[in-house]
């Protein structure tokens, strides 16, 4: 006769537990921390290089870059002035886990550090599972996608706490229309926090720079 | 492919169960997975199949019970069944909606073999 055994366990349990960990250790320095996840050639790149071209005086910056392979993303932070920057190449796995960023930041002095960026492999659907142990994860989506985005990769979207459209300066190249793509956003994310930008021409970047410097303040106040 | 490194997880988790209980067999494995972890039970199965190979697990059946997402308007406190992954409330139309299920990525139950155990004390 089998025997039923309650186990009640979650699946990711060995992973939350490290970013239980992670978390830890950087509220304990009063780090503030971010996940953001994208699909690919939305621009996270590009918007993490616009803010260290920004804010690399003002705060205090650790990159952590994700890629199935090359190191050109983390190339790239450190060419646009990163001073700590660490690729991770998962070879092959769609996400980073938590294990993956605790390994990355192991050489950084979190006291001498005010925001940790943690720039996911450009996935919609996998990296949405695995907790990072970041304070809250930013969704950036580009006007060459498709405004139903959101409708498509709900986890994410209800799972992020600000969104970025990024590449407005390309709006009216395609049928991508900003009033919808915030209603679909909002209809899974009626608290999410957007910010409409283009890496490019620099438009709308200011109020993004903005919050992410009273997000830090906050976290060091706290 | 999401579902062959949560698949992973799951062969893990069990193995590690079965060998710190002292189980010698498991014959099926209960997980709930909630609506909005974007997992697609099929490809789950089919990853499960790939990762058991070879592992005492191989003749282990997987019954999954997907759990829906449900949710309360934090403005009028109605709870509602989220359909189409819309957390729009349908009495007052408020857009700040709390989760109350369907994040669920859990190993409910697993049934051991024929109840015997090395360890007959545990």
């Amino acid at each position: 006769m089998p025997e039923r055994v309650e186990v009640k366990e979650k699946v990711l349990s060995e992973n939350d537990r490290l970013a239980a960990e992670l978390r830890a250790r950087l509220a304990e320095y009063r780090v503030a921390s971010l996940n953001l996840v994208s699909s690919p050639g939305s621009g996270k790149t590009s918007l993490l290089e616009k803010t260290l071209a920004a804010l690399n005086d003002r705060l205090r910056m650790a990159l952590v870059a994700g890629d199935v392979q090359t190191e050109n993303d983390a190339n790239r932070l450190t060419k646009a002035g990163g001073r700590m920057v660490r690729p991770i190449v998962t070879g092959g796995a769609c996400h980073l886990d938590a294990r993956m960023v605790t390994r990355a930041i192991e050489g950084f002095d979190l006291a001498a550090l005010d925001l940790l960026v943690i720039e996911n492999v450009g996935n919609l659907v996998c990296p949405s599972s695995y907790d990072l142990g970041e304070d809250m994860k930013v969704v950036l989506i580009s006007t060459t996608e498709g405004d139903d985005k959101p409708l498509k990769y709900p986890g994410m979207f209800r799972r992020s706490s600000v969104m970025v459209i990024n590449k407005i300066d390309l709006l009216g190249s395609s049928d991508f229309d900003m009033a919808r793509v915030r209603e679909n956003a909002l209809s899974i994310n009626g608290n999410l926090q957007i910010f409409d930008v283009s890496c490019r021409t620099g438009q709308g970047l200011d109020a993004w720079y903005a919050w992410l410097q009273g997000f830090v303040a906050r976290k060091k106040q706290r | 492919m999401h579902e062959l490194g949560i698949a992973q997880s799951i062969v893990e988790a069990v193995l590690k169960k079965m060998q710190s209980e002292g189980y010698r067999g498991v014959s099926k494995i209960g997980l709930r997975i909630g609506g909005l972890t974007d997992i697609v039970p099929d490809a789950l199965e089919f990853g499960y199949e790939a990762s058991v190979r070879d592992t005492p697990l191989a003749a282990t059946q997987l019954v999954i019970e997907t759990i829906p997402v449900q949710g309360t308007c934090r403005a009028c406190s109605r709870n509602f069944v989220i359909e189409d992954y819309l957390f729009i409330c349908p009495d007052c139309g408020g857009q700040d909606i709390a989760m109350t299920q369907g994040d669920e990525l859990e190993i409910a139950y697993i049934e051991i073999d024929d109840g015997e155990t090395d360890a007959g004390t545990s």
